[in-house]
C-alpha cells in the first residue's frame, strides 16, 4: 500500500519534470529556483514564481479529493532554524537538493549529481545516527 | 504561456510530493534511519520518478529545442569539486535533523504548523547568505 503511494507520488513528480524539461526547457531543482528569486532582474524570475505558487496551492487542490496526510515534525525550534539554514546554505553551495540533483541530475545520468546524491544521503543517516544514539 | 506551464508543474509536483507523503518529516527521518525499521519509501519515490524524468531528458538529448521552440537549459559541468560536495554534506547534515528539503518544506506550509514556517524562512536565510558570501 505504502509502496503503490511511493510509486505513484515518484511517477507523478517525474511527470511533473517531464513537463518542465520538454515544454519550458528547464531542469525541476528546487533549491535552484527559490534561490534564484534573489537574482535580479526580477522580470527573469516570473517562472520561478509561478512555479513556487504552484507549489503552495497544491495542497488545496489535493484536498478536494483527499485529505492531507499527517505532518509530523519532532525537531525542537534551534533544531529546525540549524536544519532550515544547513538544507539553504548548502543546497546553494552544492548546486542542488534532492529534486534537481537526487531526481534530474541522476535521471541525466550526471556524475556531479550521482556523487552529490550519495553524499547527502550518507550525511543524512549519519546525521540521523548521531542525533538518536549520541546526543539523546 | 510558460509561466503557466510552471504553475501548473509546481501544481503537479506538490501532489506527487503528498502522495507520496514526502511532506513529512518523519518519513524522510524513518528512510535516514537504517535497521529493522528502515522506510524504504524514499527509495521507492526517487526510483519511478528518475525512471519518467530518464525518457524525458533522453528525448531532449534528441532535440534541439522544446515543444515550445525554446532553448534547453541543462547544466554542462562535468567537474567535481569541493563547492559540490561540502555543499551536498551540509545540505545532508540539515536535511537529517529536520527531514525536510526545500520542496516539502513549501508545500506543506499550508498545512503544516509554525515549525514549517520557521524552518522556510531559516532555509531562505541560508539561500540569501550564500549568495551574499559568493559575491
Amino acid at each position: 500500500m505504502i509502496i503503490t503511494q511511493s510509486l505513484i507520488g515518484g511517477s507523478v513528480i517525474g511527470i511533473a519534470v517531464s513537463l518542465l524539461l520538454l515544454l519550458n526547457g528547464k531542469v525541476l531543482g528546487v533549491s535552484g529556483i527559490l534561490g534564484g528569486l534573489f537574482n535580479l532582474p526580477f522580470s527573469k524570475n516570473y517562472w520561478r514564481l509561478f512555479f513556487v505558487i504552484g507549489l503552495l496551492i497544491s495542497p488545496f487542490i489535493y484536498n478536494v479529493f483527499y485529505p492531507i496526510p499527517s505532518v509530523e515534525i519532532t525537531s525542537n525550534n534551534l533544531m529546525i532554524v540549524m536544519g532550515g539554514l544547513l538544507v539553504g546554505f548548502g543546497s546553494r553551495l552544492g548546486s542542488g537538493c534532492t529534486s534537481g540533483h537526487g531526481v534530474c541530475g541522476v535521471a541525466r545520468l550526471s556524475v556531479r549529481s550521482l556523487i552529490a546524491t550519495t553524499t547527502f544521503i550518507l550525511f543524512g543517516v549519519l546525521t540521523v545516527y548521531v542525533m538518536q544514539k549520541v546526543l539523546i | 504561456m510558460t509561466v503557466l506551464i510552471s504553475l501548473l508543474v509546481g501544481i503537479i509536483f506538490g501532489m506527487g510530493l503528498i502522495i507520496a507523503q514526502m511532506t513529512n518529516p518523519s518519513k524522510i527521518i524513518g528512510f535516514l534511519t537504517l535497521g529493522e525499521n528502515w522506510d524504504p519509501s524514499l527509495l521507492f519515490v526517487m526510483t519511478s520518478a528518475v525512471f519518467i524524468s530518464f525518457f524525458a531528458f533522453n528525448f531532449a538529448k534528441q532535440k534541439k529545442q522544446t515543444l515550445l521552440h525554446l532553448n534547453f537549459e541543462i547544466p554542462k559541468r562535468t567537474d567535481i569539486d569541493l563547492p559540490l560536495i561540502a555543499g551536498a554534506a551540509l545540505f545532508g547534515i540539515g536535511w537529517g535533523i529536520v527531514g525536510l528539503c526545500p520542496a516539502p518544506a513549501i508545500v506543506s506550509l499550508a498545512f503544516g504548523n509554525s515549525q514549517t514556517l520557521l524552518f522556510i524562512v531559516s532555509m531562505l536565510s541560508g539561500m540569501y547568505l550564500f549568495k551574499l558570501i559568493k559575491k
